[in-house]
Parts: structure tokens; C-alpha cells; sequence
């Protein structure tokens, strides 16, 4: 690679306040057009603006855990520009005195550790949404005015993957807050990425581009793994790069030039005259400080710690807030100081339950004491692990028992060598070649035929026991 | 400081207002003057004052994150120019 890919982010996220920004109207998602409204937030004059307490607290939460610093004077801005998604012509934002600055985030990429620093989040508002019909667009005001943190990253990503593993932890972090529901299908979150390449080594950025219209966290990487190859071929090529704004089309997958509007970017904005600044008290920030929960890297760290996780297991398991919460309670209430045994049954075959289910792990619905009781089946031979692992989806699906399950299905383990001889007869003779193989040095063909067995056993004979009786058959 | 007229169309556009050219001239020289008399202050020393946002002494208003009664769609969209159904309804805006 003779380029360096630069990335930052700009993500928007709604605050999960009851009420918007500065107005008491609801901010509840999927009510009847124009009616979450007042002349507050549809921008009728005389109207006054009051910033809501939950959503600065939220929003100094957040920062705090963005390691940014609090900035002790900040005030709100009106960034003008005329879109009939606004309806007072400007939107509520903050200019040169955001709410923080200076942060960070430490991302795992690639199974590296990296820090990507956060230039600032600050307070501003959202707008309304228009639906585009022929002949005319139509407008609803509901969203508008519901609060949202601007979160803007350094260009420290450099790549694709990076830029999709530093949203997923950002989405991981908010989540564990509790101050946004993170949804992007729901427009809760959005991202607009910057990205521009150059040589190696090179201490001046390229020419970006702006991306937009990405709706998921793997629309991004697509949209970044495309212009990385226009712009690697317009370099490479020696063609000019514009400064543009590009739009991602998830359908073709390809970005394409936003026509802009003349004079956009003269934003002239000047402090809003309806709202007072803000001190912010150093006692104010240790309180919310004081009241942050434990965030995913140091529960990940207490995993490894407390209970003898891998890294890569803790890390796994701490990514979604609830999940952490259930498997926590899983290990805790698992007997014995060894944990192992439980925790390689979440990675594993509760992980693949919830994939197949397409739900998280804690939305599994699964009684923690059945799936101990289940695990204990397995370490006394009680029943093989095959079954067992069948006993687990019944267990999501009905609800039931282990101890029922395990009796209905009639799935007891045979490790007794008389009850398995016949299957074990039947199976050699059935397969001369595997036998001949094994006789001649082929250790794979004894698996093939203990595997056999399991099969006619209907998963419930012990492998273990059917590999040492066939070998001493076959020898 | 002076202004000349290609900004104040520029200003003008960005604002949405469609000028004159009579209003041009006049803006021009109240313009010219206004900033003439904010340029007064270039003459004072304000190195020891701190930067102004707001007039008033008062800072941290702040209201609880509680619900008010929103108004109804009808009366939201009594005024409207134009609407359809519970919507605003604007010209077609394409980007
Ligand atoms: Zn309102």
C-alpha cells in the first residue's frame, strides 16, 4: 500500500430524553405528523427556548465518558441556512464554546489497542423530516428540536474496519450510559464520515471527501472501502480530487457527488440571544462523574481478573451492556471457583442460539439455574455434549426443564460397553473401508466411525467410551 | 472597515431577501455607516474585558425534562400555506 487512509467521524446522536431539547413536547418515535409540536419547537415568533436539565446531564455523562474535558463556559450558537426541515431558519447548535473537548476513545482494532481521539461533543438540536412526493415534500416537525450530541472524532482511523470497530465501541459505551437507544434504522444515531488518502510517510492530508446517507455501521465501512478505491484510482491515475460531498447508494453500492447548494457553508453563526450561558460547576461534573457505570473496558478487566476470562472471551461477553449483565449472572451463580466450563458455553453454543435467533444473548429468555443444571449433565457423563446441545434449544423454545427435557427425549448417555456393542458391530461391519483404513495407520477413520456410532446412538452413546471400544475392537 | 455591494447581494441571497436596486444603494451607505461606528471600538483597549455572549447576568436556566401539552396537528397547521393530510407541504425540495 503506498497510501495512508484517513478517516474521522462525525456522529449525531438523539439523547433518550422524555421531552426535546427546549420545549416539552414528546420526543416518542412514530406518532402522527405535527403532533409532538408547540410554537417552541415549530419556531413561532415570541416563543422562548429553555434547555432541558436531563438531556446537559446526559450530555456531560457522556463526555465524561469520552474522556473529554468539560468546558467550565459554554454557551448555544444559531448556525443559519434556509431548508424547510428548519422552520426558524436556524438550528440551535454550539460554535466556539462547545460543551467539551479533548477526549478520547480506546478501541480494540484487529486485536490491537488503539486510541482514537475525540476533537469535541457539543449540544445542538435535530431537525424535522421530510417525505418526497411528486410535486411536492412534505413536512414533519416531530423530530424536531429533539436533543442531540455532535460527536466528532480526530482523523486518527485508517481504515474501513477501524472507522466500524470505533463505532461499534462508541455504540457499546453509550449503550452501558443509557443516554440514547443507539438505533440507526430509527435514525437515533447517524454518521457522516471524512476520508482522504496520502503517500505514505506524507505529513500534509489529502483532499477529502464528505460522506453521507450511510444507514448502518457496515453502510460506513462499504462506503469507506469504496472511496478508498476511487481515490486510490484518481491518484494513481494522476486525475484531481475535489473537496466534495459525497452521498452513499446502498442499492448500487457506490458514493455519488451531493450537488451543492451556492454558499452552504456560510453558516454566520452568533450566539442565540433566547439562551443563557452555562457555567459548569466543578462540583456538577463530579457528581455525574461520581454516578458513571462501570464502562466496558474495566468490566472487561474485572472479567479477566475476577473470574479467570480470556481477554477475547471478556470482550465478547461485555460488548452489549445486558449480555454482560446475564452472563455475569451466569458465572457468579455457576458453582465452583473454575469458570471455564460456563463461560465456553456462552462463547459457544448460547452465542450460536442467539445468532441463529438473530436476538442478543440476554434476549434468549434462558433460566440461568436450567443451564447450570444442564452443564452438570454434561461433566457427570450424565448425557453426551451432542444432545446437550440440543436440550439447549429446546430449553429456549419450551421453556421447560432440564431434568424434563432430558427425560422426555430419553437422551441419557450409554457409556455402557455391553449396551453399545451391537451399534458398535453394525457400524464395522457397515464400513469395511474405514476399518481397513484405520488398520492401516488412518487415525481420521476411527473419527469417522465413532462419529457413526453417535449417529445411530442418535447423538446419545459417550464418544469417549465408543472410541476406546472400537480401538480395542479394531486392535 | 467597508463593505462593498457584490457582499451585501451575497448577504442578502443568504438571508432570502430579494433587494431593490434602490435598496441596494440605500443598504449600502446605512451599512457603511453602522460599520463605521462599530469600527469606534477598535480605538478602545479591551485587553482586561472579557468576551460578551449575552446581555444578561444570568446563566444556567435550565427546565426539568417534563412534558407540556403540544398543540394539536390542526392547530399546528392552522396557518400553514399549504398542507397535506398532517403535513406541512413545501415545494419539492430535490438535493
Ligand atoms: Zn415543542
Amino acid at each position: 500500500m503506498k497510501y495512508q487512509t484517513v478517516i474521522g467521524l462525525e456522529v449525531h446522536l438523539q439523547l433518550n430524553t422524555k421531552t426535546k431539547a427546549f420545549c416539552g413536547c414528546s420526543t416518542d418515535f412514530g406518532k402522527a405528523p405535527n403532533s409532538n409540536v408547540c410554537p417552541v419547537c415549530l419556531g413561532f415568533p415570541g416563543s422562548l427556548p429553555v434547555y432541558n436539565r436531563q438531556a446537559l446531564n446526559s450530555a456531560i455523562k457522556l463526555a465524561l465518558a469520552f474522556n473529554c474535558q468539560i468546558q467550565e463556559h459554554t454557551k448555544f450558537d444559531r448556525k443559519n441556512y434556509f431548508y424547510p426541515d428548519l422552520p426558524k431558519n436556524y438550528q440551535i447548535s454550539q460554535f466556539d464554546l462547545p460543551l467539551s473537548r479533548n477526549g478520547y476513545l480506546d478501541i480494540y482494532t484487529q486485536n490491537l489497542p488503539k486510541r482514537i481521539g475525540i476533537t469535541r461533543v457539543h449540544l445542538e438540536e435535530d431537525a424535522g423530516k421530510l417525505i418526497h412526493e411528486t410535486g411536492c415534500s412534505l413536512v414533519d416537525f416531530n423530530r424536531t428540536g429533539i436533543p442531540l450530541l455532535e460527536i466528532v472524532s480526530e482523523p486518527d482511523l485508517n481504515s474501513p474496519s477501524e472507522a466500524f470497530d470505533y463505532l461499534n465501541s462508541l455504540k457499546s459505551i453509550i449503550e452501558y450510559l443509557d443516554v440514547s437507544d443507539c438505533d440507526m434504522e430509527k435514525g437515533s444515531l447517524r454518521c457522516d464520515a471524512n476520508i482522504s488518502l496520502r503517500l505514505l510517510g506524507a505529513k500534509e492530508l489529502g483532499v477529502k471527501t464528505e460522506l453521507k446517507n450511510m444507514n448502518s455501521f457496515k453502510g460506513v465501512k462499504d462506503a469507506l472501502t469504496f472511496e478508498v478505491e476511487r481515490q486510490t484510482q484518481l491518484l494513481e491515475t494522476n486525475q484531481e480530487l475535489v473537496q466534495e460531498t459525497r452521498l452513499w447508494d446502498v442499492e448500487k453500492a457506490v458514493t455519488v457527488v451531493m450537488r451543492t447548494k451556492e454558499g452552504a457553508k456560510d453558516y454566520r453563526y452568533f450566539p442565540d440571544p433566547d439562551l443563557t450561558v452555562f457555567i459548569i460547576e466543578e462540583s456538577m461534573i463530579a457528581q455525574i462523574k461520581a454516578q458513571l457505570p462501570e464502562l466496558p473496558q474495566e468490566k472487561m478487566r474485572r472479567f479477566v481478573k475476577e473470574y479467570g476470562l480470556t481477554e477475547y472471551d471478556a470482550k465478547i461477553l461485555v460488548s452489549s451492556k445486558n449480555d454482560a449483565q446475564f452472563a455475569e449472572n451466569c458465572i457468579q451463580n455457576y458453582p465452583g471457583e473454575d469458570k471455564k466450563e460456563i463461560v465456553n458455553w456462552l462463547i459457544g453454543p448460547l452465542l450460536s442460539e442467539a445468532n441463529l435467533r438473530k436476538v442478543k444473548l440476554h434476549a434468549l429468555n434462558l433460566n440461568t439455574n436450567e443451564l447450570i443444571s444442564l452443564i452438570g449433565f454434561v461433566q457427570r457423563q450424565e448425557i453426551s455434549y451432542l444432545c446437550a446441545k440440543n436440550v439447549l434449544s429446546q430449553l429456549i423454545d419450551t421453556g421447560k426443564t432440564t431434568q424434563d427435557l432430558i427425560q422426555e427425549g430419553n437422551l441419557q448417555q450409554i457409556s455402557n460397553a455391553d449396551a453399545l456393542s451391537e451399534v458398535i458391530e453394525t457400524v464395522i461391519h457397515e464400513n469395511a473401508k474405514s476399518v481397513s483404513d484405520f488398520k492401516a495407520g488412518k487415525t481420521n477413520a476411527l473419527m469417522y466411525l465413532v462419529g457413526q456410532v453417535m449417529k445411530k446412538s442418535s447423538g446419545k452413546a459417550n464418544p469417549k467410551v465408543v472410541g476406546d471400544l472400537v480401538r480395542r475392537r479394531l486392535s | 472597515m467597508s463593505i462593498d455591494k457584490e457582499t451585501i447581494r451575497h448577504v442578502a441571497h443568504l438571508a432570502r431577501i430579494e433587494l431593490q436596486p434602490n435598496e441596494l444603494e440605500k443598504l449600502f451607505g446605512e451599512l457603511h455607516e453602522i460599520l463605521g461606528f462599530i469600527d469606534k471600538l477598535s480605538i478602545l483597549n479591551v485587553e482586561q474585558i472579557k468576551p460578551t455572549s449575552h446581555i444578561l447576568p444570568i446563566s444556567n436556566v435550565l427546565r426539568e425534562d417534563e412534558l407540556h401539552v403540544s398543540l394539536n396537528s390542526d392547530k399546528a397547521l392552522e396557518n400553514a400555506p399549504s398542507k397535506k393530510g398532517n403535513f406541512f407541504s413545501v415545494p419539492k425540495i430535490i438535493e
